[in-house]
């Protein structure tokens, strides 16, 4: 936000604007970071990222610096943290929105590598300690909808997914990109239910994988990711509907065919690979052109109007240009 | 346990009243929960979903009157069925009226193309509409206006009500085949209907429309 009024700040104190004990107490480092100005952020971030890789533990600091792309920093309210880290859809520890925050705790985050394979010039197992360090941390402040209809605003802490794939150097025959997350039986209690064929596969066509506001996702509110939010790292796509955000994301494939998303197989006349944000296709049992707000909308308030490709129509709005979205929903 | 016993016991002026009573629970449950901000994250969710949840238990409930009636010889459960049957109702209202409200912000025309549009939406709205009519026709006079044998014609669509209500509960979840539940209201509703078709197969007729609706006035 560039004006703060008396509104914000102290009015709605959130987690990612309180400044984590770790970085009060390292004076050095404050000091440098004041003097510095911008580029001393982005040596603040630099000098922390050892102290970032060994602990990325759910609940540790994870500061972001404020991100230049745009579109990246909505101002409106954020969710609170209890909501957003209590109302999850994370479907191999349960069905019901309060199952992850419960079930979670066996999820096993370290350690973790993410493979990287298919058309890609630079394939391999790469280290969550070497991706936590291959680009500056920023936080994101993005509307997420989820495709049931309700929507949550959310600081997340990540970098564009476009600074990995450009490491990893695609192939100019990759057309699209495959997220496949965790499916481990022994610690999902769900994995194996008959929901879904696991692990589950998300995927985006290579350009929407590039797009800036593509985020990988490390944390929110300032913190490590929570583990029934996709810990160690995950997705978040805020032009689409939520599920197509994968987490706990364990290998990233490129390819020259259109991927088989895992709700795309389970109900196909329901959920399609775009699932762009569109409040003119309706869902085929309810409507998509009215969303209530988690923690803010009244119980007895009219539901908020739906934002076409959520509010991003600006910024993303050319990807689709010319297609048939009713189609390609 | 001595099922002479147990009928004095059923006949008794406590049972109505604490059957009342425990019926209500749920409602006044979900009451306390919003006022104290007790059901998560969406408590219009929740609200649309419980209601829905309850509304069918207590189909399963009333649909397992006869059946307990008539295998445990116990003809004083009958006095409970009307009651039972208006909770039926009295849920269903609350189901659609939080659908209506919460879901729909209490917009006849979105709620008009929304029964229309969606079939799920659909069959839950014609399970409400015959509920409805049942309700209506729930009361001594009407019973009597409509005579006995009629009376119970009409009210043989509690059978078509269940079907429907499962058959709505089922799509609303096919989405994510998350069936588990369903499975569990279609298996008990389809044992307490199926019951009633062995009865019927296998000869023994149920008893006479004006027998069953002296007992369903209950004890004079």
């Amino acid at each position: 936000m560039l004006i703060k009024t008396r509104d914000d700040g102290f009015a709605h104190p959130v987690p990612s604007e309180i400044t984590p004990q770790e970085v009060y107490q390292d004076r050095r480092q404050l000091m440098r970071l004041m003097a510095g100005g911008a580029a001393g952020a982005v040596l603040a971030s630099w000098a922390t990222r050892d102290a970032r890789a060994q602990m990325p533990a759910p609940g540790a600091s994870l500061p972001g610096r404020k991100s230049a792309v745009s579109g990246a920093s909505t101002v409106e309210k954020l969710t609170d943290f209890k909501d957003a880290s209590g109302y999850n859809n994370f479907y191999e520890f349960g069905m019901d929105k309060s199952d992850p925050a419960r079930n979670a705790h066996t999820l096993k985050t370290t350690p973790w590598t993410v493979a990287i394979e298919g058309l890609v010039k630079k394939p391999g197992n790469y280290a969550l300690e070497d991706l936590l360090k291959l680009s500056a941390m920023e936080e994101r402040i993005y509307r997420m909808r989820c495709v049931e209809g309700w929507s949550m605003v959310i600081p997340w802490v990540g970098y564009s997914v476009a600074e990995l794939i450009k490491k990893v150097e695609p192939l100019g025959s990759a057309k699209y990109v495959e997220f496949v997350t965790l499916a481990d039986k022994k610690t999902m209690p769900y994995v194996g239910s008959r929901v879904l064929d696991w692990p589950y596969v998300e995927g985006l066509r290579m350009d929407e994988a590039m797009h800036p506001l593509t985020l990988l996702t490390f944390g929110m509110y300032g913190e490590v990711l929570p583990k029934q939010n996709g810990a160690p790292l995950r997705l978040v796509v805020p032009w689409k509907y939520g599920f197509k955000s994968g987490k706990s994301l364990v290998k990233i494939r490129f390819t020259d065919k259109q991927p088989a998303t895992a709700w795309s197989v389970a109900a196909p006349q329901e959920y399609g690979f775009y699932s762009n944000v569109n409040p003119l296709v309706d869902h085929p049992r309810w409507s998509q052109a009215a969303e209530r707000r988690i923690g803010e909308d009244g119980l007895f308030a009219k539901k908020r109007k739906t934002l076409m490709f959520n509010g991003y129509e600006p910024q993303v709005g050319q990807l689709y240009a010319g297609m048939d979205l009713k189609k390609y929903y | 346990m001595d099922t002479a016993r147990l009928n004095r016991w059923l006949l008794g002026p406590a049972v109505k009243p604490v059957l009342f009573l425990a019926c209500l629970l749920p409602v006044l449950w979900l009451i306390y929960a919003t006022a104290s901000d007790q059901l998560g994250a969406n408590p219009a969710e929740a609200l649309i979903r419980s209601t829905g949840d309850w509304t069918l238990r207590m189909l399963c409930l009333v649909l397992a009157v006869t059946p307990l009636r008539i295998q445990f010889k116990l003809p004083a459960l009958a006095r409970l069925r009307r009651m039972l049957g208006l909770f039926v109702f009295a849920y269903a209202v609350l189901h659609l009226l939080c659908y209506a409200w919460l879901d729909m912000g209490l917009e006849p025309g979105d709620i008009a193309r929304d029964i229309a549009k969606r079939p799920f939406i659909l069959v839950g709205f014609t399970a409400f509409v015959l509920l409805t009519l049942l309700a209506a026709t729930s009361w001594n006079r009407a019973i009597r206006a409509l005579g006995a044998v009629r009376w119970q014609a009409l009210h043989r669509l509690v059978y078509a009500v269940a079907v429907l209500a499962v058959l709505h509960f089922f799509w609303m979840r096919a989405g994510k085949n998350n069936f588990a539940e369903v499975q569990v209201y279609a298996g008990v509703l389809g044992l307490l209907l199926g019951w009633r078709l062995w009865r019927l197969w296998s000869g023994q007729r149920p008893r006479t429309a004006v027998g069953q609706a002296r007992i369903d006035q209950g004890p004079r």
